[in-house]
């Protein structure tokens, strides 16, 4: 273990980072929020019209439009990932194209695309979760906890 | 010959025979597009891998260089490079292919001048008639070793940096008409305790304050010595803090021209590279295409290039270390 004084900043460390922090730009902007508000619902509107489509055409109810929309929407994140054209996109939108499904097809796509030259089994294979493994891991984690809460507080589910 | 602490008097004035710079689109999209020798139009060279593209700039650009000196490989006895990736497979590779006696060096994007620093040593000192200095940076292969693969989707904040994509090479010699290399000062390692890898500048900024003044003292002179200071890549960010030391400082940088190869390179308007640039071939390829080009034009008669260098690798910043960084300085001259 790292023992914590050594994380701790001498008084020089502090003084400098004091003064650094003064040139540095905010990340956190107001642009950023409206950007990421604009094009996150515009995935989920792109994501309506296609459930809409499903419905009207396909005569899919709308609970089983779900699964089909969901890749269609993925289909169409792998193919601007592939083009090179959704990093450029999220530079612009921030959270607005990582948060919906979108982003999580962008990270399985961009590990491929990018691992895929270092071998089909340890390059493709063994580093195509390289960003979006954490999501699954802990995702998993949180499912498995929400399951037993569920379990705890609803009765009802006990033998049904 | 040392003089003072940390810092070499190069009494015998090596050449700078000749000089190459190898870049890729982006960058020949910049404002300083018209100095280098080479601007390609896509970052694979024909070559399958991001690694594999940055070989081939560091061997093209190196191969140009001793071309323009009138020279072949079997001439030059020592070559001195290094880059960014692990283990300096671009360099070592494109050596494997230059075949000329080969001394690999890591000082991240200081590595331009520190390769120069010690070409122009080896030279000075009799130890060799030629010498080659030569340093590379992919964009693609930095992303995805350093950060996310090359097409993720992640924003990036407005103090990260751009990797330049390019090799700058140039071959040393005992007796040329110049521009001279006359003397050079390597730094000490500073850790300021930044951890954030987007935000270098502000962990390389002291490291360069450092070693500037270091070479004043040294050589008992004041930074009006100098037509231009420039420093390796600060990028904006680094560049105000590094401007803010030097004040608290007070050393008299108002008597000279400071800038940063990593502002200098694209430009802001319209490529959008946040804080600026940064890599090994930033501050290779600025000096070795436009300020060189700058001095032959006669507009510039002496300039001190600080490349800076942050020392981190994607292991330690996962394991929670600060970023240690380092600066070497190397001084180039028009006159003897």
């Amino acid at each position: 273990m790292v023992s914590k004084a050594k994380k701790k900043l001498t008084p020089v460390q502090q003084e400098y980072q004091a003064l650094a922090k003064k040139r540095e730009p905010s990340k956190f902007t107001f642009k950023n929020l409206y950007r990421a508000f604009l094009t996150g619902g515009l995935i989920c509107l792109v994501g309506e019209a296609v459930q809409q489509m499903f419905v009207h055409f396909g005569g899919y109810s709308v609970k089983e439009a779900a699964s089909p929309t969901v890749g269609v929407m993925i289909l169409i994140s792998v193919i601007l990932t592939c083009f090179g054209i959704y990093d450029k996109i999220a530079q612009w939108a921030g959270a607005g194209t990582a948060v919906p499904v979108t982003g999580f097809a962008n990270a399985m796509a961009s590990a491929a695309i990018e691992y895929r030259r270092d071998g089909i089994v340890l390059g493709l294979g063994g580093s195509i979760f390289k960003v979006a493994g954490p999501v699954i891991v802990f995702g998993t984690i949180a499912a498995f906890a929400v399951g037993i809460a569920y379990v705890i507080f609803d009765p009802n589910i006990v033998g049904g | 010959m040392l003089k003072g602490h940390q810092s070499w008097l190069f009494e015998n004035k090596p050449s700078i025979l000749s000089a190459a710079t190898s870049v890729g689109p982006f960058e020949g999209r910049g404002p300083l597009a018209e100095d280098f020798d080479i601007v390609h139009g896509e970052l694979y060279l024909g070559q399958d891998s991001w690694e594999k593209a940055e070989r081939a700039f560091l061997e093209e650009a190196a191969k140009m260089a001793i071309q323009h000196a009138g020279l072949t490989e079997g001439q030059i006895q020592f070559h001195f490079g290094g880059d960014l990736m692990n283990q300096i497979i671009s360099s070592s590779f494109a050596a494997r292919t230059l075949t000329i006696p080969y001394l690999g060096l890591f000082g991240a994007c200081s590595t331009s001048m520190e390769s120069l620093a010690l070409a122009a040593y080896i030279v000075n000192s009799g130890g060799a008639k030629h010498t080659l200095a030569a340093t590379c940076s992919h964009n693609s292969s930095v992303e995805k070793q350093f950060r996310y693969p090359t097409e993720y989707g992640s924003q990036k904040p407005p103090t990260a940096q751009f990797t330049v994509t390019g090799a700058g090479a140039a071959v040393i010699g005992q007796e040329g008409k110049g521009p001279f290399v006359t003397s050079a000062t390597i730094g000490r390692v500073v850790d300021m305790g930044i951890k954030d890898p987007f935000n270098m500048g502000a962990a390389m900024a002291p490291a360069a304050v450092d070693t500037m003044e270091a070479h004043f003292r040294d050589l008992q002179i004041e930074p009006g010595y100098y037509d231009l200071i420039v420093t390796g890549d600060l990028s904006k960010v680094g560049y105000e803090i590094a401007c803010d030391l030097l004040k608290k400082h007070n050393v008299p940088m108002h008597q000279t021209t400071y800038s940063d190869c990593g502002m200098m390179i694209y430009d802001y308007e319209t490529q959008n590279v946040q804080s600026g640039a940064s890599g090994c071939a930033c501050s290779a390829v600025v000096t070795y295409g436009h300020l060189l080009n700058r001095m032959r034009r006669g507009e510039l008669n002496r300039i001190l290039v600080v490349a800076t260098g942050a020392l981190l690798s994607p292991l330690s910043f996962q394991q929670n270390e600060t970023i240690p960084c380092i600066a070497h300085a190397v001084s180039i001259e028009r006159e003897k």
